[in-house]
Order: structure tokens, then sequence, then C-alpha cells
């Protein structure tokens, strides 16, 4: 295992060969994005092009007795007014390849009745946007109003109310896991246990908020029977085959693009029901239509996340080894989920050495926002697990580090195979948690801690040591293509299937292709997010880029590399073997004055091809498909964070973050601390500000930003990294995922530090959010 | 519906306009003076992502109509830079990782470069309140405050 460790921004130690990778180098996307040219898909005007606006249900479960269309139709402005009897008939199957046939795209619209408030009823099409919004305040609609299902942990036993009664179903269950031992001896275990220490972890729902919200602009073309998307997704491989599915055309007559993409964290992974009516009004009318997401409809009707619940049960012997982990657990999967993502309980046991493991599993329909994709989008069980090692420490009385330290995989340990069936090698759970507590002082914050409570404060540290699958297996995700071109000028061209949405994707991949050619930097151009120059990927998703598109970038460019020797020892009448390429010229080794640059060579490649020797094919061109050796690429973490809580207004005060972490060799540092800081801040937001609140009838509270609050500069410290950089040998370079750790590990560091804040007062936190009002709570029920 | 004409100063440029009274000046930089850097995150006043500079006052385009800023003099995040050259606070966000997606990264910098140019020397508790009004869901604002901290510097020096 080879291991370099680092704190703090810089130069990535592990690089030192390299001339980009390992650099922090100026992001390409910058210029025009500090500029104001970037290009979203709201900045762009296609010629003839209408706009829709989407009329969604106030009411959470209902039956549609009646809609009167007559007095929006009859407005000026308005080209037409669609309700589900319009797209009836007029489209095919509706199903994603990550996703399976099994899991199709609701309708477009409601049919005869809603099922959770945000439902789009009807879409109305304009020549402005404001006379779309105008029309739908126009339409009136009756609906009769039943019982909505909203609180999740008890919509499973609710055989009166049934959210899809209209599908035929008798209950709210979407799936079922019975309890699963996956250790024979897991009875016994617990039998045998010193202390069985049980809690229910509950996580709040919260959601991704990309500060671009979903948009799409459909163009279909009558006669020609083709369509144009401009689309904000994290996908247009994925996105073109799916409309080529829905509209029964080939994929070839369907073109999806993306310029530039405003965030997305998952929530635009797959399309959704309102890109299926506004591509199905396109085809109507034969005109372009562009939808733009609002705000209000971001919050209430893009996909939501995060909201579990789980018992989980400690089985943990006199020596305070974990001999067994159990959880009953149950997900909100809301209406219609467009990715019913939840807990993976085959990582409940996380980076510890516990040998049981045992589960139940189970998904519910309720009258809510289905759920959607989210950073880690299976992170509960990281929540549930450092949430219940906190909760046992502080009944067994043994500080929560220590209980870590004994039972967290050392490197002695690996590989290991977990209950879980994971098979985990090349990670350093024990070595972050060390960085981690030396990069704080550990001894000098509980001394620090102990004054503070003697003062009568309020300070706690949390912990969260997890694991990260990254690179995973699975429908269409177990490879990625790229395609590297030397043009005529000596610049080199790599066109990647990847989408990216703010992972500075064209920096990082131009690095790997400048180092691997033999290029400048500068002199490298990444084309993506466009499905007609560029090679099948599912997407930017799974933290997966660096290893399998820089895999894919990687290969591609060796194969570039050494055709651009072959031409060039043809021309010098070198041995190939004698030549290196570097910084865009060809040399002889050891007599640099011999040589030639890439622009040179690709001249011979294109404009002389023909005074090429026969056996030396022309061009100077490489598509190449990469798949790790295994799956998934681990990476691994630990967070700490110091939080201190406002006794007269109970608000909490996040005081230092530390992350130490290792996802292999680096690429870009600054790219890698970009991911981990905006990660972090949004599993802290998650727990100390952001909560998407639905009233008993399912009537959204937290509408706007002034409800549902995000963190901003004043709600966040400075957030110290530490690196371990264990090399991955699942690909040639040497990398490990890394773009949803952040998010993962948060939530339970900035719970426990609240939790520990608490402890001594005899307050035990296991549910979230923990806002001041949550925390006051919390601080009357003990004081009463 | 009745139309209104508004005639401004953007980026240093006159400009004129036909508009309905309801439209929002955010919508009349970007549709009709096809100015799409200011861009639109919440439309309600909340996220800074629309911020531009009217009279040397830093405000949120999607909270103004058109109509109401008359005769004003408008600066977008296309008239930053000059001639190419991106400002102070710019090249900033570039050299400190201020920025993923670059959604929010209009508002930010047009925030930013008002703050400083009321504040030159601004502590970082300065810095963090003078940028409360934005929000950015991908940078955890770390290279954020770095850079408005370093070109108040660089600003401060080559004065």
């Amino acid at each position: 295992m080879s291991t370099i460790t680092s704190t703090g921004t810089g130069m990535s130690a592990a690089s030192a060969a390299a001339r980009y990778i390992g650099q922090s180098v100026t992001r390409k996307e910058d210029q025009r994005l500090l500029t104001g040219h970037g290009q979203y898909v709201d900045d762009i005007t296609v010629p003839g092009m209408l706009h829709a606006a989407f009329l969604r249900s106030d009411i959470a479960r209902g039956a549609i007795t009646g809609i009167d269309l007559d007095a929006a139709r009859a407005l000026p402005g308005v080209v037409a007014v669609y309700t589900w009897s319009d797209f009836h008939g007029g489209f095919g199957p509706a199903w994603h390849a990550m996703l399976g046939e099994e899991l199709q795209v609701p309708p477009p619209l409601a049919i005869t009745d809603v099922r959770h408030v945000g439902d789009p009823i009807a879409i109305v099409i304009a020549t402005s946007r404001y006379i779309a919004e105008d029309a739908c305040d126009l339409i009136e609609v009756d609906i009769d109003a039943g019982q909505a299902v909203v609180e999740f942990s008890t919509a499973q036993a609710d055989t009166d109310n049934v959210v899809h009664a209209g599908w035929g179903l008798q209950s709210n269950a979407m799936v079922a896991v019975p309890f699963t031992p996956m250790s024979p001896d897991l009875d016994q275990a617990f039998a045998d246990a010193a202390h069985v220490v049980e809690c229910t972890v509950r996580q709040n729902r919260y959601i991704c908020v990309p500060m671009e919200g979903r948009g799409i602009i459909a163009d279909y073309a009558l006669g020609r029977d083709e369509l144009d998307l401009v689309c904000s997704c994290q996908s247009v491989h994925e996105t073109r085959n799916f409309f080529s599915r829905y509209l029964q055309i080939p994929e070839s007559s369907v073109r999806v693009s993306a310029r530039d993409v405003g965030g997305g964290f998952g929530q635009k992974m797959f399309a959704f029901r309102e890109e299926c009516a506004v591509v199905l009004s396109s085809k109507l009318l034969g005109r372009p239509v562009k939808w733009i997401e609002d705000r209000r409809e971001n919050l209430i009707a893009a996909p939501h996340s995060r909201n579990e619940q789980g018992v989980v049960r400690l089985a943990i012997d006199a020596d305070q080894i974990i001999q067994a982990i159990t959880i009953d657990h149950v997900g909100d999967i809301g209406a219609y989920p467009a990715c019913p993502a939840v807990m993976n309980p085959q990582l409940l046991p996380g980076p510890y050495k516990i040998p049981r493991l045992g589960f139940s599993m189970n998904m519910v329909w309720t009258n809510t926002m289905g759920k959607g994709a989210y950073r880690g989008p299976w992170m509960f069980e990281t929540t549930a697990r450092e949430m219940a090692i906190d909760n046992a420490a502080r009944v067994l009385d043994i500080d929560p580090i220590e209980l870590r330290r004994r039972n967290l995989l050392a490197e002695t340990d690996l590989p290991f195979t977990s209950p879980g069936m994971q098979v985990f090698s090349e990670i350093t759970p024990l070595e972050t948690l060390e960085q981690a507590l030396t990069m704080l002082d550990y001894d000098a914050f509980r001394a620090e801690q102990a004054a503070a409570r003697a003062d009568g404060r309020l300070l706690g540290l949390g912990c969260c040591v997890y694991v990260e699958p990254t690179s995973m297996s699975g429908p269409t995700l177990a490879t990625e293509g790229a395609t590297i071109r030397v043009e005529a000028s000596g610049r080199v061209v790599a066109f990647l299937g990847t989408t990216s949405h703010g992972q500075s994707v064209e920096t990082t991949m131009a690095q790997v292709v400048a180092d691997t050619v033999g290029v400048r930097y500068e002199d490298v151009t990444v084309v993506q997010a466009d499905t007609q120059s560029t090679p099948y990927g599912p997407g930017t998703g799974g933290s997966r880029t660096a290893v399998i598109a820089g895999g894919a970038a990687r290969q591609a460019g060796e194969v570039v590399r050494d055709k651009i020797i072959q031409i060039a020892a043809h021309q010098m009448e070198a041995d190939p073997a004698d030549l290196d390429v570097a910084n865009g010229t060809v040399s002889v080794k050891g007599t640099p004055a011999r040589s030639m640059t890439v622009k040179e060579v690709a001249d011979h490649a294109y404009r002389f091809a023909d005074q090429l020797p026969v056996d030396l094919g022309p061009g100077l061109e490489a598509t190449v498909r990469f798949k790790p050796t295994r799956f998934p690429t681990w990476s691994n973490a630990t967070h700490l964070c110091v939080v201190e809580i406002d006794r007269d207004t109970c608000v909490p005060h996040v005081v230092r973050y530390i992350v130490s972490e290792d996802c292999g060799r680096m690429i870009n540092p600054s790219v890698v601390e970009g991911q981990i800081f905006g990660g972090v801040v949004q599993g802290m937001g998650g727990v100390l500000l952001e909560d998407f609140v639905y009233d008993a009838n399912g009537n959204p509270l937290t509408t706007t930003f002034m409800d549902y609050l995000l963190p901003t500069t004043t709600e966040v410290p400075e957030i110290e990294v530490g690196h371990i950089e264990t090399e991955s040998t699942t690909n040639p370079g040497g990398y490990k995922g890394m773009g949803e750790g952040g998010a993962i590990g948060a939530h339970a560091a900035v719970a426990n530090a609240v939790g520990d804040a608490l402890a001594h007062l005899g307050i035990r936190v296991t549910s979230t959010p923990l806002g001041p009002d949550d925390i006051h709570r919390l601080l009357i029920a003990v004081e009463a | 519906m009745n139309t209104t004409d508004v005639s401004v100063t953007v980026n240093g440029r006159a400009c004129s306009g036909t508009v309905e009274p309801r439209k929002t000046l955010a919508d009349f930089l970007r549709d009709d003076l096809g100015l799409t850097g200011t861009h639109l995150a919440c439309e309600h006043g909340v996220c800074g992502a629309c911020t531009v500079i009217i009279d040397d006052r830093a405000v949120r385009s999607c909270l103004q109509f058109a109509v109401q800023v008359e005769g004003s003099s408008i600066t977008t995040v296309e008239g930053l830079a000059t001639d190419g050259e991106l400002n102070p606070v710019q090249r900033a966000f570039m050299n400190e990782h201020g920025l993923q997606c670059g959604f929010c990264t209009p508002g930010f910098v047009v925030s930013a470069t008002a703050l400083l140019a009321s504040n030159p020397d601004p502590s970082d508790q300065e810095i963090r309140e003078g940028l409360s009004g934005n929000i950015c869901r991908c940078t955890g604002y770390q290279g954020i405050i770095r850079a408005v901290r370093s070109a108040a510097s660089e600003m401060r020096t080559t004065r």
C-alpha cells in the first residue's frame, strides 16, 4: 500500500513526476463563467421558441372532478393548453437504462387524480413565460380532496389511505425486505453481548437545491422526426436514449446537449415528468418549447431526498468490541420517485471490523414529492451507524473516539470482507481518524470542552468515519469512453461521455490528457455533453469521472502518444524507443536538439499523409472504452465537527470542521478540496438549517428560500482538510472517486457534535434536524 | 397590456427598450438586452444570483421592475472585465477556486466588486456579512471568501 500524507491545500506530493496531474491548475471553465458568458439552458434562445408553465396541484391527494381550460386557451399569446388526454397514447416506454424497465417515469400529467402537492395537471404553451403563467391562473380545477398519507414511518400500516389506490394497490409498501441476518450466529452475538444498545435514528428531508433549477428546450422537427434537446441534466446520453424509446425514433434522430449546467447533485440524473411533457408539447406543435423550472417548482416538485429512519442495535462485548450491528429501516419514497434511492444496508458496518450484520428494508409511498438521488444517495447507512455509535458510547460511558479506535479497520486488517459482502482494500479509516484528531489536537479540545462546560457553555465534538463506494458497477455505470484527437493545428481535443455540472471535468481531464499525450495543458480542450460528438457515457454522478473517464482518457491518450512517436520516428529516422513527447515536442532522449513539434507531426498525419509508409495509418486519433479492474473503487474519510450552542438562543454554531480523506492520487487538489467543501456544507445545512416540511395534510410549508434555509457565508467556518493518498489499483492513474463523500460524512459529524454539546445534560440526540427550535425542545424536555 | 419605454446606461452603453410595466429588470437585461450573464435562481430576492450594480449600489434585479431604473447607470457581470481583462475580483475567484458550476458566480463577483468599492479593507467578518445575501451550493464558500480577501489585498496594493 503506497500512502502519502499531507495537510492543507497545495501540490499533491504523489505527483512529482507528472507535469499537470497533482497541480491545482487554473480551471478552463472559469473565464467564460466569470465574465457572464456561460451558456445555461435559459441563456439559449431558438427561433420560434415558445414558453411552458405548469399548473400544479395544491392538494396532496384527491380526485380531479373537473377542469375548465377555456379562459386560459382564450388568453392572447396562449398557443396551447394540454392535459393528460392530449398526450395519452402519444408516447412509448418511459424508462432509464440505469434504473431498469420496471421503473417507468410516471405519466407526464395527472390522469384522474393528484398524489402530491406539485403534481402537474396541465401545461400551458405561450409566447412568453409571463403569459403562460397568467394562463395557469385562469385554469379552474376541481379536486375532491382525500386524506393524505404524510408520515412515512407509519404509512406502511395505513391500509385505509393508500397512495396508489388508483393503480389497484392495497398498501403503501413499494419494497418490503423482511429482516435478513447476514451472519448465521447473529442472534447468539446479541445473546452473548455484554451490552446491547438500541436507538432510533431519523434523518430529515432535505434536498439538492441546485442554484439552476431544471430546464429544457425541446425542438421536435415534424417531417424529419428529429428531436433536438438542450437540457440542464447530468447525462445527455441517458436522456437521448430515454427519449429515443419514449418517442420511438432512432437514437440518431435525437440530439441532446448541455453547455453549462448550474449544479445537479443527483437531482438532474434522470429525465422526469416535466421534461416528458415539454417534449410531447413540442412534438404536438412542431415548435421549440422552453421550460425553466422556477424556485418554487424546484422546491416542491423536483425530486426530494434523505428522509429515512432506522432502529439500530449494536451488540458490544466486555472489551468494547462491536460484535454485531442490525437495522430495521424505513425510507420515504414519496408519491412518484424519480429514483427510489435509499440506504444501502450492506454498507451499514462501514469501515469497522464488525463481524455480523442483519437488516430489514422498507420503502413506502407517501403523498409527498417523490424521491431522487442526492449526493451519496445511500448515505443513511453512515448516519445511522455513526449516530448509533455515539449513542452507544454515551450509554456505556466511554469516549466515542475510543470506541471507534477499538473497532475501526487498520492497515493490518486488510483486505477485509465485511458481513455485507464488501471487500475492502487500499483504504485508511484508522489513519484518517488519527490525522483528523492530530489536526484538531484532541486532548486540548477535551480540556477546552471541560472548561467550557464548567462555565455553562455547550461545546461539542462530532465524529464520523465512513467508506465511500465510488465508480460503482451496475447497469450502464461500469465504463466510459474517450476519443482523443490531435487536430491539424497540433491542439488536442478529448471527447468524453461526461456531463459536468460543476465538477471541473474540462480541467481535470485536460490535465490527464496533457500529461499522457505529452502536450501543454493550454493546448487541450475537453468536449463533453453533446450526444452528436461524444462517446456514450451514463453521465456525471456516482463519483466516477476521475477513475473511469480518467482511465479512458489516459488509455486513449497513450494510443495517440504512441502514434505521435511512430510518425516522428519515421520523419526523424529515429528509433521510436529513443523518443519522448513532452510539452508538445517530440525529441530524442538525451539529445533534445533533435526534435519536432506535435504540430509538425500533425502536419504529417493529415496534410502530407500520402508520404507516410503504408503500414503507418493516417490520422492522429484514438477511441478507447475503459472499465476498472474491479468495483467499486473505495475511498474513505473521517470528519470532525466542533459545535457551540448559544445557551440563550439555542443557535448552534459550527466552530471548526476538519476532514481527513483518502481519495488516492489527486489530479487537482483544489478541485478535490472544492468537492469536499461543497459536500460538507450541504450536510451541515441539512442538519442545522435545511428541513423540507409538510403539514399533516401534505401541504409543503418550506416553499421559498425564506423558509427553506440554506447555509450562507455567515454560518460556514473555514474547513480544514488533510489528505492521505493511498493509490487505488482499480485504474491506471491510482485515482479514487470522492465527489459525494463530503455530503455523506457531514450529516452524522454535525449531528454528533450537537449531541456531544448536550450529552452532559442527559440529552441523547439521535434524530435531525437540529435547528434552534429542535435544540430548544430538547433542552426544555430535560429541564422539565 | 400597456408598455413603457425605458432608457438606461448598461456597462457604459446607452440602451433602450419598450417593456410591460411588470417586466423585471433581470428579464429586461436577459431577454431584451441579451445580457444573460445575470442569472435568476430564486426570483424572490434571497439568493443574490441576479445582483447588478445600479448607480454604485448592489441591487437584486429580480426585485426591480425595468421601468424603475429609467435613467440609471447599470453594471452587470458582463461589464466587469475591461477589454477581456478580468477585474481583480474575477481574477481572484479564478485563482482561489471560488466557483464550480458557475451559476451563482455572476452575483457573487458583482456583490464582491460592490463590497470592495465601498469597503476596500474589509475584515473577514465584514466579507462574510457582505456576501451573506448570496447563496452558493457548490463551493461551501471557502474559495469565495479566500478570493475576496485576496482581491481586497491586491486592490489596496495597486491603488
